[in-house]
């Protein structure tokens, strides 16, 4: 019989291809809309003006204390409501952005705090705006301490999206959870579609070993 | 917006929701108890020098660190009934869970103990200090600092990872949610209030990590 089984699993696999290729797609529409909106709001979160700072506070807390599934019924179901109509792909990009933004804005605020004032100070007498300091002075710096969590936190996004099968998405561990209902070998359905996210994510957490090596301060 | 949020069924779940919120509680203490367990002779096994137990311990971390905690559930939800082990969802769910914390605090209790440099434990040697007082005034104190921090934060992904275990149809706080919007279909007032409470267990960890953090780091060891 498990042979029969595993026969199948090879007919259905290109099935398999499909929800990995979604699964790369959301990772990666999601990882650089992230990186992109995290770094802006950690940019502000270390900056001086208290009242954004507690705001973004407020926001990073919210989404660090709740579960991301709970997140995903909260978009994709009261969004609705409120007269907001989203797909599930789109509910699924939008609710990896908002949490995966948060966690990044933390990884580079503390970067950015980690740069001793005095670098602040040098960069502004030699008259550099606060752009270019920014720019040429403090984050080339910090990405020495932001790089190795930030790739960590990749990692752990990509793993995340498995969580919007909840809502529909055709991704890879929804592909698995359609397929255990027609050939019943959980173990053997389940270790095929590990075996495929361990393809996309091994790479990168042996990357962040290494850059947690090579930037070791 | 939410001007017809109605608090009166809030109130009316309550009842459900705190059960809801005594299992996620229950699930994740035990589980991390576990996974303490676990984790520690993970541990203990990739540090020691004997290739059959390193080989196969670096592979259970390396595992399941690099697949998701949904894949893990269902993969134990659907695979042990396959090998002819029939247990209720409950307990598949607080395996998963211990098997994934497992990993990572196999990695926490590893960087605790590397952090303390190996001088040190020479220089107590060289004190005339015995194992037990070794471990006692220098390894533990230093090594607790690094340790201690990173485990309540596992602990407070555990809890939310624990909301998972809803799509296996564990009867915890999240489940109490999908629960209340099918019979009710008031999806912002159940799943406001399941986050509320997330929230609230939040802030107390995060309050005794954050503590913890002050309280632990010993500087003075430097």
């Amino acid at each position: 019989m498990m042979a029969f089984y595993f026969g199948k699993l090879v007919e259905i696999f290109p099935f398999f291809l499909k929800g990995l290729s979604m699964t790369v797609q959301v990772a990666f529409i999601s990882l650089v809309t992230c990186t992109f909106i995290g770094f802006v709001l950690g940019i502000f979160r270390a900056g001086k003006n208290i009242f954004i700072k507690r705001l973004i506070g407020v926001y990073v807390s919210f989404v660090r204390g709740t579960p991301f599934v709970v997140q995903i019924f909260i978009i994709f179901f009261i969004l609705p409501d409120w007269g907001i109509q989203l797909e599930a792909f789109q509910a699924a990009l939008l609710a990896m952005a908002i949490m995966g933004s948060a966690f990044i804005c933390e990884i580079v605020a503390g970067g950015i705090d980690s740069i001793p004032r005095g670098q602040w100070e040098a960069a502004s007498s030699s008259g550099l705006s606060l752009f270019q300091q920014l720019r040429f002075v403090i984050l080339p710096q910090s990405m020495k301490v932001i790089l190795p969590p930030l790739v960590g936190q990749y990692v752990l996004l990509i793993k995340d999206t498995s969580v919007i099968s909840v809502i529909g998405v055709m991704e890879l561990t929804r592909v698995g959870w359609l397929t255990v209902v027609r050939i019943p070998e959980g173990l053997m359905v389940f270790s095929l579609v590990g075996v495929l996210y361990f393809v996309i994510s091994y790479p990168l957490i042996l990357l962040s070993n290494y850059l947690e090596k090579r930037m070791a301060v | 917006m939410l001007a017809d949020f109605n608090f009166r069924v809030i109130f009316e779940y309550l009842p459900l929701f705190l059960t809801g919120l005594k299992s996620t509680f229950l699930i994740s203490i035990i589980s991390i108890m576990l996974a303490l367990v676990v984790g520690t002779i993970a541990c203990a096994c990739r540090i020691s020098g004997i290739k059959s137990i390193k080989y196969p311990a670096i592979a259970y971390i390396e595992i399941i660190r690099s697949t998701p905690l949904l894949v893990q559930i269902y993969f134990l939800y659907f695979g042990l009934p396959t090998l002819g082990i029939r247990v209720p969802e409950i307990q598949t769910g607080i395996l998963a869970l211990t098997l994934n914390s497992g990993a990572y605090i196999a990695e926490i209790i590893r960087a605790g103990i590397n952090s303390v440099d190996d001088g040190q434990i020479e220089a107590g040697i060289s004190s005339g200090l015995n194992y037990l007082q070794r471990m006692r005034f220098i390894i533990l104190p230093q090594a607790l600092g690094v340790t201690v921090p990173p485990l309540l934060g596992q602990s407070i992904v555990l809890v939310k990872d624990s909301a998972l275990l809803s799509l296996i149809s564990v009867m915890e706080l999240t489940r109490c949610g999908q629960t209340m919007t099918s019979e009710r279909f008031m999806p912002s007032e159940a799943f406001f209030t399941v986050a509320f409470f997330y929230m609230c267990i939040y802030f107390c960890l995060k309050a005794l990590a954050d503590w913890s953090q002050k309280r632990l780091i010993f500087r003075e060891a430097y």
